[in-house]
């Protein structure tokens, strides 16, 4: 087991390894650009180019601006944009994140919750007009893009139902600190949270009653059937538990994909400075040693998030133990 | 008289019309008896017994006739009633233990959840219970046999853990469908000696599907052939075998390879293959295929009639 685990951790290690090199030649060596204009900017005077050229060390084999690449990220964390001016990119980086996973968290968790009781439910009634209902709701929640949804949440309780009871608790767009003030941590976080759901909902709803339904032809819910078990019991105990193996799959997928950038479109409509965001302003401007640092953070996030779907594999099936 | 069945029909509406799987099927079963039910894939051995448990889950079909168990009807029973039966009073053991448990649980589990669906008891005795019955199996080390996985498992250990879940509540009727055919020889032979064995100690009545003459003539008190959703023949397992009456009886001994004599060069084969069950023959569903079928066999259907050992057939009529 832990050797299994520590396996698993030099694997990623090598898988971030890869994709740091592959990021940083993009960027670096493309022939026929010149990496030192592009990080100094748009009408960069010569002192300001030459300064970078040193800094980076474009003057010196590629290995080398490799490494002092990777330094500037992850050991003296000083990568400088100069495109912003001598912002410092790691601990803009750092301040996004808390954005991003209290966005993505909180969203996951809903999802996950209502997506199991949507699909259990559905899988039990199946062929049935709940069942039906359910999934055109779900088949609904897919086709809707985030951004128009979001817009219209935002429509609704930001501006026309605003002074109305239902939606007076809404506070106004942006992010507020947990530890600041928890309670507007949460408000704030509630209505983006229900939006960015709504999708993942709607997927996972669909798959995990396909996959109950397929595990309820199989062989052991016959046994569990000739048990004298009840019908709610073989439901939970057999045929959701070796269906969540699926879902779990698509977890990690997502999930990493999203903590890395992708709920970028739900940060832009709700005003909330994560990783998406900063991503996107960076692809902006062109802003390279920005778009370095959250290539990499992405992809971190992205390899944690499968390593961690490995291991609930291994508690989900007990047949993945032992090899 | 634990089991009677009587005219058990059961229909699955389809595409292409109704299928009658089982036609009038009637059969008793007496106490520690063991029924051998033999008969080729599709002749509905198993989806009558099946229907015994309760067990047609699939919305078109419908079940006709009378299933008395104890002078209880079955036909019928709220499912609620049936559920408390299922496990405990009536036990099924099916033809693959590959897939036949739940491969996230260990055995010890899944055998104490049987139990403790129907007795109140607490973990730690049906656990003792369970180490019982794994030890009853022949499992060499049934406390460490209780916490594997059934894929740690070879596929007679798992047949094996299968039988001691059906036997935990002790029910006074097995139904076990073809259990040997997924095992390879020498462990159907241990399997098949643990069948007789707890016939002997639980008292238990089996119903015994198979395909396998061979198995009927070592195991069975009373043999029942199937053929296209009929009993074609049945009597006790001398009689089946020492005087054998219907022409598709004889046809299955007759493929049987012989252990003496001459080793013959073919064995010799029934020549067609099965009616489709949508697509049946006028007359005797066996006709097309039998050496000995005349008139009659085209126009009628024949009866089984009456007594321990009878055959459908118009030609054992006559004689």
């Amino acid at each position: 087991m832990i050797y299994a685990i520590l396996r698993r951790f030099g694997q990623m290690l090598f898988v971030m390894f890869g994709i740091s090199v592959i990021v940083f030649l993009i960027f670096f060596a493309t022939p026929g650009a010149d990496p030192a204009a592009r990080i100094a900017g748009r009408n960069a005077s010569p002192e300001v180019l030459e300064a970078v050229r040193h800094n980076f060390g474009f003057d010196r084999p590629l290995y080398v601006q490799y490494a002092k690449m990777m330094e500037k990220i992850f050991v003296t964390g000083d990568l400088t944009s100069f495109v912003n001016r001598g912002w410092k990119v790691v601990p803009a980086v750092m301040d996004s994140i808390p954005v991003t996973l209290s966005l993505v968290f909180g969203a996951a968790i809903l999802w996950v919750v209502v997506s199991i009781i949507i699909g259990i439910v559905a899988a039990a009634t199946r062929d049935s007009w709940l069942d039906k209902l359910l999934m055109a709701l779900g088949l609904l929640g897919i086709s809707m893009p985030v951004y128009w949804l979001g817009e219209v949440m935002n429509l609704i309780t930001q501006s026309r139902y605003h002074d109305s009871w239902a939606f007076s608790w809404v506070p106004p767009l942006g992010y507020k600190n947990f530890s600041d003030d928890p309670k507007g941590w949460f408000l704030t976080l509630i209505i983006p949270w229900i939006t960015l759901a709504i999708l993942y909902i709607g997927i996972y709803g669909r798959v995990l009653r396909a996959a109950i339904i397929e595990s309820l032809q199989e062989d052991f819910i016959r046994t569990a059937r000739a048990k004298g078990l009840s019908e709610t019991r073989i439901l939970l105990r057999h045929a959701l538990r070796t269906s969540l193996i699926a879902f779990v799959t698509l977890f990690g997928l997502d999930f990493g994909a999203l903590v890395g950038g992708s709920a970028l479109l739900t940060e832009v409509v709700f005003g909330l400075h994560g990783i998406g965001k900063l991503t996107y302003d960076a692809l902006q401007n062109l802003d390279l040693p920005m778009i370095m640092a959250t290539v990499m953070y992405a992809s971190m996030f992205v390899v944690i998030a499968n390593a961690v779907v490995d291991f609930v594999y291994i508690l989900l099936d007990p047949r993945l133990r032992t090899s | 008289m634990i089991l009677s069945v009587r005219d058990l029909k059961v229909s699955f509406r389809t595409n292409d019309g109704l299928v009658r799987a089982i036609d009038g099927v009637s059969f008793d079963l007496e106490e520690s008896e063991i029924l051998g039910v033999v008969g080729e894939s599709g002749s509905g051995k198993t989806v009558s017994l099946l229907a015994v448990m309760g067990l047609i889950t699939d919305p078109n079909a419908s079940i006709e006739g009378s299933i008395r168990y104890k002078g209880r009807e079955l036909v019928g029973l709220p499912p609620r009633e049936l559920r408390r039966l299922r496990g405990n009073e009536i036990a099924m053991i099916f033809q693959d233990p590959m897939t036949a448990l739940t491969p996230v649980y260990t055995i010890g589990w899944q055998i104490a959840e049987q139990i403790r669906a129907h007795q109140n008891i607490s973990k730690a005795k049906a656990m003792a219970r369970v180490e019982e019955l794994l030890a009853e199996v022949n499992f060499p080390n049934p406390h460490e046999a209780m916490s594997r996985y059934p894929h740690q498992l070879s596929g007679g250990m798992r047949q094996r853990a299968v039988i001691a879940m059906a036997l935990s509540c002790n029910p006074a009727l097995l139904v076990a469908d073809e259990p040997t055919t997924a095992l390879d020889v020498t462990v159907q032979a241990g399997i098949l000696d643990l069948v007789r064995k707890l016939r002997a100690t639980h008292k238990s009545a089996v119903v015994f599907i198979t395909h396998d003459m061979g198995v009927v003539s070592e195991l069975a008190d009373r043999v029942m052939v199937m053929y296209a959703g009929r009993v074609v023949e049945r009597g006790s397992r001398m009689e089946l075998f020492s005087d054998p009456r219907h022409p598709y009886t004889r046809a299955l001994l007759g493929s049987i390879p012989p252990l003496t004599g001459e080793k013959p060069r073919r064995l010799p084969a029934i020549p067609g293959s099965p009616p489709s069950l949508l697509r049946l023959p006028q007359g005797c569903a066996f006709g097309p295929r039998c050496p000995v079928h005349y008139e009659p066999c085209v126009t009628g259907r024949p009866d089984l009639g009456i007594g321990t050992h009878a055959a459908a057939c118009f030609r054992v009529a006559q004689a």
